[in-house]
């Protein structure tokens, strides 16, 4: 798997232009969603911070481990993992989202935290769970696990867990 | 001989967080320190992390021999429930904070995964155990969004009724801790008094005094039980005057004042860029309520003020969300009038089990019934971001779904655990005595916090 984006590679915006601020109930699916590669997320956005989105609301890490046919648009590459970003302008009232594959062979990717530090707690929790390292991070640990913890739970590939039943045919933990 | 020999190393690896935890200057690596330090965070905003922090006001060079690492909680009972803070102190004056949380980590969106839709609700309403009726309401709108169905008019005003009351509660039971808190166990005693009014309402209506599951995908459970209106008024009017009695008890009280006034301050652009949102974010003055700003449900046929504060301390927040809870009585008298009569839920029999009447005459209502318990309903492939003002910021919800009858990824994104971050700003530089207004001030839910 090649760990190198092409930075060349370039954003691929989907969704119409972003919608007025008094626009009412338009607010959840009239987000635009960007697509950006992991060689450009960081600029994106910074980008788009200097564009009014003062506000970082979410990170969140997502594995497509078991739903690898997703849509998405044309010019990107499906990876296993992908970020999904969710930035908030104050001032314009709009929200836009930020989508970056990160491949499963080398799940790094540039930490935001430079440009909103609230990203801190969040890229923890996406480390933790889903083992993506952020690059640039002062302090990657784990956040709701224990540090001693082995696997990341929100990964497919990791179990569930069973409490075991007492019936002779049930299967047992795990 | 040593009084205190080494522990067992073995005891320590069953105690110890390891590198989760605040350690001495020495032994933090550099831009650690500099990040914790720097509370008073990279606010030059060209050169943020690269370290033109040690110029600022901060005093980088404290020697570990000047200062004392203690630790506070899990279970500490200032703390709401199992928070866990380290603090470097100098003397009285916090230095460092570091929260260590993960204590009620139950792994709820992993166990969302494995619910299908129309039991998801149930384990949403568990996380901010404060307002669950708000948690149902997001993970609701955002598999509405997904499905693309319009509900009935009474539904979304159902909701709103109910989500304005649960602010309410929520509120007033902060009133109640925060009181507690800052040493006034009669505005305890009141804050709790008041809340249980709403929550035998809600006990009325849902059948459960919290974690209701009553606002599911497709609507609500039940209609409005007969009477609800004479109940709602009630509600307003008494606390509506007991307000009225709370600031005169405490708003004005000197002790009550010298606790609160001044402390735990954080300005605009601090809480801004660390993505405090809810009366953290208003109390500087950025008058930023999703309700206003990106109405969703029919908060733009309503009219409230936004509450803002101006210098974001501790007082400024207590007084936002003291008035927050008349904005939402001022709501809730508007939906008594604007409440329309019909469906409390979609009529679309894919989402909506049948009556239970209808089952005994209709085979196919039966099969409706069984498919929808059984399976859950099958749900268009698609990710969705939804957010709503929950009392303590911006709740959202991220669902990824690939086309089954079960989330493919459910993520809450919770305001409590990014307000969190912000507790470490305003305690630095205060006394660790208003460290615990502070915490309280934050409004942190823990059941939120580690989901």
């Amino acid at each position: 798997m090649s760990s190198d984006d092409a930075p060349g590679e370039a954003s691929v915006a989907v969704g119409s232009a972003p919608p007025p601020s008094a626009q009412p109930n338009a607010q959840a699916s009239a987000h635009p969603v960007i697509f950006c590669s992991r060689a450009e997320y960081h600029d994106a956005v910074a980008k788009l911070r200097d564009e009014g989105f003062e506000l970082l609301s979410d990170l969140c890490g997502v594995d497509y481990l078991t739903h690898r046919g997703r849509e998405l648009p044309s010019g990107v590459e499906p990876e296993r993992f992908e970020i999904a970003v969710v930035l908030t302008s104050v001032t314009q009232r709009r929200k836009v989202r930020v989508r970056v594959q990160i491949p499963e062979g080398d799940p790094v990717v540039d930490s935001l935290w430079d440009l909103y530090p609230g990203t801190e707690a969040m890229e923890r929790e996406a480390f933790d769970m889903f083992g993506i390292a952020f690059s640039g991070h002062p302090d990657l640990t784990r956040i709701l696990m224990p540090e001693d913890w082995e696997g990341y739970p929100l990964r497919k590939d990791y179990s569930v867990g069973r409490v075991p039943v007492q019936f002779k045919e049930a299967p047992g933990p795990r | 001989m040593s009084r205190h020999p080494v522990p067992d190393p073995r005891l320590l690896a069953e105690t110890a967080e390891g590198p989760q935890e605040l350690s001495s200057r020495a032994e933090t690596p550099e831009p650690e320190l500099r990040r914790e330090i720097g509370a008073v965070l990279r606010l030059p905003e060209s050169t943020p992390a690269s370290g033109d922090l040690a110029s600022g006001s901060v005093d980088i060079e404290v020697s570990d021999d000047d200062t004392m690492i203690i630790n506070m909680g899990p279970q500490h009972p200032s703390t709401h429930g199992v928070l866990r803070l380290m603090i470097e102190l100098d003397g009285e004056t916090v230095l460092r904070t570091k929260p260590i949380i993960g204590y009620l980590h139950t792994g709820m969106e992993k166990t969302g995964e494995e619910l299908t839709y129309v039991q998801g609700c149930t384990n949403v309403t568990r996380m901010d155990y404060l307002s669950p009726l708000n948690n149902e309401l997001v993970f609701s709108m955002a598999v509405e969004e997904l499905l693309g169905i319009e509900l009935p008019p009474r539904a979304t005003w159902i909701r709103m009724l109910l989500s304005e009351l649960q602010r309410m509660s929520s509120h007033l039971m902060w009133l109640a801790t925060n009181g507690m808190d800052v040493g006034s166990t009669t505005m305890m005693i009141f804050g709790f008094r008041e809340r249980e009014l709403i929550l035998a309402f809600f006990e009325k209506t849902t059948g459960l005094r919290m974690n209701h599951n009553f606002i599911r995908p497709g609507g609500t459970a039940a209609d409005l039980p007969d009477g609800w209106q004479d109940d709602v008024v009630v509600i307003c009017d008494n606390v509506e005057t007991r307000l009225d009695e709370y600031d005169e008890l405490i708003s004005g009280q000197p002790i009550f004042r010298q606790r609160l006034v001044g402390t735990g301050s954080l300005t605009a652009q601090e809480a801004l860029a660390l993505s405090a949102t809810g009366p953290i974010l208003r109390s500087t003055g950025v008058a930023w309520d999703l309700r206003r700003s990106m109405p969703y449900l029919e908060y733009d046929k309503v009219e409230f003020d936004v509450i803002v504060g101006t210098y974001g301390d501790n007082f400024d927040r207590y007084a936002c969300r003291f008035n927050e809870i008349r904005e939402s009585i001022r709501i809730v008298r508007q939906v008594l009038d604007l409440m329309p009569l019909g469906d409390y839920r979609t009529q679309d029999k894919k989402v909506t089990p049948p009556p239970r009447a209808r089952i005994d005459e209709s085979m196919e209502a039966l099969i409706h019934h069984f498919k929808i318990f059984t399976e859950g309903f099958k749900v268009p492939e698609g990710e969705v971001y939804v957010a709503i003002e929950s009392p303590r910021g911006e709740l959202g919800c991220y669902l990824v779904s690939d086309g089954s009858s079960k989330p493919y990824r459910m993520h809450i994104r919770a305001p409590s655990f990014v307000n969190l971050q912000s507790a470490p700003v305003m305690m630095h530089g205060g006394l660790i005595a208003d460290a615990i207004a502070t915490i309280s001030s934050v409004d942190p839910v823990m059941g939120e916090v580690d989901r």
